[in-house]
């Protein structure tokens, strides 16, 4: 593994401070507890009941009559009158609002939507009642797909969508006319992705515990953004936020799916209301496969007008999102398509821009975001446009590459977006270096001379992340996320807690957020507690998502440990008598540059409480600062290659060997680092080759099973090479970029375009996500037959 | 469904005397009758692993086997791999070679590993990825819980 810019790998001093955390890998200390199997995970607990809830069986229809088995506990929508629907909201881009009720009313709008709640003492007999309540649903014509949803003679799902697009974003540069016409090649492709399901290991569970007392509830529930959630149930069932606490225990996995509101959520806490009760609901993996959330299902139509040097001059896109049947909250379903409109130029550099986004609503499960956003089909759009274009020109992809990529920094986007500093041609170069083409192209012809077919894959992409609450406010949301708040509180036996509004599920950032503030206060990050998912414990934020949290939540921490710095300095220069700016903190002690004349800082923190009669009211008492941090965002960028062999006997493909150059800006932890990057690969491999939610004409789903929908195993993921640089970002204050979905934003690009290398000599070319065995059987058949 | 058949369950050692339903998982009876939260349950329907533990010396799959099935047998789940205070070298391998990250599915492989170590302790590369490859992670990329097994797999053969 090479690493070009080292962290700083002194154990001591590189910052007068003491050993320098930051940078280092640090073991993590989320893990004791999870190795022995003593994580807190939303179904440990008991509950005096718990639900079941009957899905609708059928993808569209009218809802005439719900029977329940006698003398069973069921509740329906008209038990829920006076409840609000969850309706998210855009002020832009043509949006038109629906409601999404928390069981169905009076029509059904996608196979698996709530239709009904049982409530029981156990799960097996909520589950058994379930299986008798009787559904009388008219079923009408359903549409699952897209595109079929906007022909003139498909049904309306919403009848407040006539034509069913719910939104549409445009886009078009003044000199886009002239430049087209001006254009030397022009390239197009149809890329096609298909639907996935994020697929966190633990499904989505809530428990609602109700206090008599207070008359307060405590829903414990799967979910990343915990301030949010209580937010938007009491909005919809009508009460103050002061009477409900939300928890997020550890949460296994989320991935973006529990970051949207799960309306089962708040029947849960409407229930522990009404019965005054604890009740529970864990979703069983056939409901995560189709009533979850899914992603990612867009018909891109992409074209290229090249100049006659292959530099990319206009692009012209349509992108078509399937939003399924209802908009998800908070985001809207204007996430997917409008971060496609806005980021589809990736790190090329072009002028002028012509676009259509469309977000269609169908009888399919509702959309939400799904790590990458977009990204991970518009990378694997313009990347294959790329490389159809290198092939039109006669040219090398690299070369391709090379002539358009962005180099000069900051750069502002042809939709308005500003890079800063990275290194995209830089991340290439070592990408192409370090995995040896000229003596792959050897391999690949000798293994081609005997019947095998290697291909190599490039893509080059920057991802935006930590970015703020300016960039959210951009796409019009009502709800704008972006900030973060911390409190650093050094206690009087001077251990630090770091209370967070974010929401970490794996992203270790409680052993990231101790390292930013071991380094500012002198301690070991044994000292620090970072205390995350609980509204009643933790300031108001957004939670963790779109690769945000160790820069937003970690500028926020540095921010607060910077001002705690400040006074246990002035408390130090009190006790000892110098100026505060002779004193340094390292070690657990404040000490005097140059003497010998030492304090522990734990006897600092004792007395910045019980002794504040000392400082003469020049410092205030207590240890405890608040930080909030709203940055502009920055881009990380990175450069992947797959190398692949294609059985074209069979279409199975085997990724061989999967290599990384990428550039997240400042480390804090490499290890952590590294591991992110490694679980976003594995997701966009199963993306490129395996995991596809597939609905039948009547929208029907046939893939509810983890033995349809197929995410990968340690089979599938060959060994992956890691290369970094370190661009340090001015637009974060730690530095650092965020790198949690850049895994999954370049490997569908790098594996497809590498399977078409392998096919090359074939004269087919695929243009999917996934490359699934049939498909590539049926275009190498379809070829064998037009010969 | 409410006929139910006494039975002992013996989990790390300790006899729980419990009255389950004929169609109760093992997983079920150990997370609720029994308490030991560890074992994980992720898909009920024998994929993902999440809900591995090890039935008289063989990993199994907690929810493809019945409760009844398991009476009076030996049943070791996460809880039971470290000795006290110390961890077993599994635990420890994972933790030094970030094997995990939301920790889900980590009792699964923690009790998978340690089970096919136990049984074969020289297991080539190739094997153990085959029996690594029953399980799902969906945060590592499996890189380092690779990593981890066969550091692991070392320092249990000392």
């Amino acid at each position: 593994m090479g690493r070009t810019t080292a962290p700083p790998k002194s154990e001591h001093g590189t910052r007068g401070s003491g050993m320098a955390w930051v940078g280092r890998a640090v073991r993590r200390l989320e893990d004791p507890a999870l190795v022995r199997g003593q994580g807190h995970f939303t179904a440990n607990a008991p509950a005096a009941y718990w639900v079941r809830f009957v899905r609708s069986p059928v993808a569209a229809g009218q809802l005439s009559k719900i029977g329940a088995p006698a003398g069973a506990m069921v509740f329906t929508a008209d038990d829920l009158k006076g409840v609000k629907k969850i309706t998210p909201m855009l002020h832009k881009f043509s949006y038109r609002p629906i409601g999404q009720p928390l069981l169905a009313e009076s029509v059904v709008r996608f196979v698996g939507e709530p239709v009904a709640v049982v409530v029981a003492t156990s799960a097996a007999e909520a589950e058994d009642l379930s299986e008798q309540v009787e559904l009388s649903i008219d079923e009408t014509r359903a549409i699952s797909d897209a595109r079929m949803a906007l022909e003139a003679s498909a049904p309306s799902v919403h009848v407040e969508v006539p034509g069913n697009v719910i939104l549409e974003g445009k886009v078009k540069t003044p000199g886009f006319d002239e430049t087209w016409a001006d254009a030397d090649k022009i390239i197009k492709l149809e890329a096609r992705s298909r639907r996935q399901n994020a697929t966190p290991m633990e499904p989505r569970g809530g428990h609602a515990s109700y206090e008599a007392s207070s008359g307060r509830v405590t829903l414990t529930c799967s979910t990343q953004m915990p301030h949010l959630t209580r937010t938007a149930i009491c909005d919809v069932l009508g009460f103050p936020e002061s009477d409900l606490r939300v928890i997020a225990p550890d949460v296994g996995g989320g991935f973006g799916q529990k970051m949207s509101l799960a309306g089962e959520y708040v029947v849960l806490v409407w229930l522990a209301r009404k019965l005054k009760a604890s009740v529970a609901w864990t979703e069983d993996r056939r409901e995560n496969l189709i009533a979850a959330f899914h992603s990612r299902d867009q018909y891109i139509t992409l074209e290229g007008a090249f100049d006659r040097n292959a530099r990319l001059t206009a692009l012209k896109a349509d992108i078509i999102a399937n939003v399924g049947a209802y908009s998800c909250f908070p985001t809207t379903c204007g996430v997917e398509p409008l971060m496609a409109m806005a980021e589809l130029p990736g790190p090329y550099d072009v002028q002028q821009y012509q676009c259509l986004a469309r977000g269609v609503v169908t009888n399919t499960c509702t959309m939400a975001p799904y790590r990458g956003v977009s990204r991970p089909v518009i990378t694997f759009t313009i990347e294959r446009l790329m490389d159809k274009a290198a092939r039109a020109f006669r040219i090398d992809p690299i070369d391709i590459r090379r002539r358009n990529l962005v180099d000069q920094f900051p750069y502002k986007s042809v939709t308005g977006l500003e890079y800063d500093e990275a290194t995209y041609k830089e991340a290439m170069e070592m990408a192409v270096k370090a995995i040896d083409v000229p003596s792959f192209r050897k391999r690949q012809k000798d293994a081609r001379a005997a019947g095998r077919h290697l291909g190599i894959g490039f893509s080059t992409f920057c991802e935006r992340t930590g970015y703020g609450s300016p960039a959210f406010a951009a796409r019009g949301m009502e709800i704008t996320p972006g900030w973060e708040t911390v409190i650093v509180t050094v206690d009087p036996s001077g251990f630090v807690e770091a209370r967070i509004g974010s929401s970490p599920h794996g992203q270790g950032l409680r052993t990231t957020l101790a390292q930013i503030i071991a380094d500012e206060l002198g301690l070991a990050p044994e000292m620090i507690r970072v205390v995350h998912g609980d509204t009643d414990r933790t300031p108001y934020g957004w939670g963790t998502f779109a690769a945000r949290s160790l820069v937003i939540s970690g500028g926020a921490t540095l921010i607060a440990a910077r001002k705690v710095r400040v006074t246990l300095l002035k408390i130090a220069s009190h006790l000892l008598e110098a100026a505060p700016d002779d004193i340094l903190l390292a070690d657990g002690m404040a000490k005097v540059a140059g003497t010998d004349r030492t304090i522990p800082i734990a006897m600092l923190a004792r007395e910045a409480y019980m002794q504040t009669h000392r400082f003469k009211g020049e410092i205030e008492p207590g240890l405890s600062e608040t930080g909030h941090y709203d940055p502009p965002g920055t881009f990380s960028n990175a450069c992947h290659v797959a190398i692949v062999e294609v059985d074209v006997e069979t279409g199975h493909v085997r990724v061989e060997k999967f290599l990384v150059a990428e550039d997240a800006g400042r480390i804090i932890n490499p290890m952590i680092a590294d591991g992110q990057v490694h679980g976003g690969i594995a997701q966009g491999i199963g993306n490129a080759l395996l995991e596809e939610i597939i609905y039948d004409d009547n929208g029907s789903i046939l893939t509810a099973s983890l033995a349809d929908y197929l995410p990968p195993t340690a089979h599938e993921i060959p060994e992956i090479e890691l290369h970094h640089i370190e661009t340090p970002s001015q637009n974060s204050i730690t530095r650092a970029k965020g790198l949690g979905e850049g895994g999954t934003i370049g490997a569908p690009a790098a594996v497809i375009n590498a399977i078409n290398d392998a096919l090359s000599p074939f004269g087919v070319e695929i243009d999917e996500l996934p490359a699934t065995p049939q498909r590539i059987r049926a275009l190498l058949r379809a070829k064998e037959k037009a010969v | 469904m409410n006929n139910k058949t006494n039975i002992t369950l013996t989990i790390n050692g300790r006899d729980h005397a419990i009255a389950v339903e004929p169609r109760r998982t093992l997983a079920d009876a150990i997370r609720e009758d029994c308490g030991q939260t560890g074992t994980h349950i992720g898909c009920e329907h024998g994929i993902c692993g999440a809900c591995t533990v090890i039935v008289d010396g063989e990993p199994v799959r907690s929810c493809l086997m019945f409760a009844v099935q398991a009476d009076r047998k030996k049943i070791r789940t996460v809880e039971g791999l470290a000795d006290g205070e110390k961890l077993h070298p599994m635990q420890q391998a994972f933790m030094d070679h970030h094997g995990l990250q939301c920790g889900f599915c980590t009792p699964g492989f923690l009790m998978l590993a340690v089970g096919v170590l136990e049984r074969e302790p020289d297991i080539s590369d190739g094997d153990l990825l085959d029996v690594l490859s029953s399980n799902l992670c969906r945060c590592t990329g499996y890189q380092n819980i690779i990593k981890a097994v066969r550091a692991a797999a070392k320092e249990m053969r000392k």
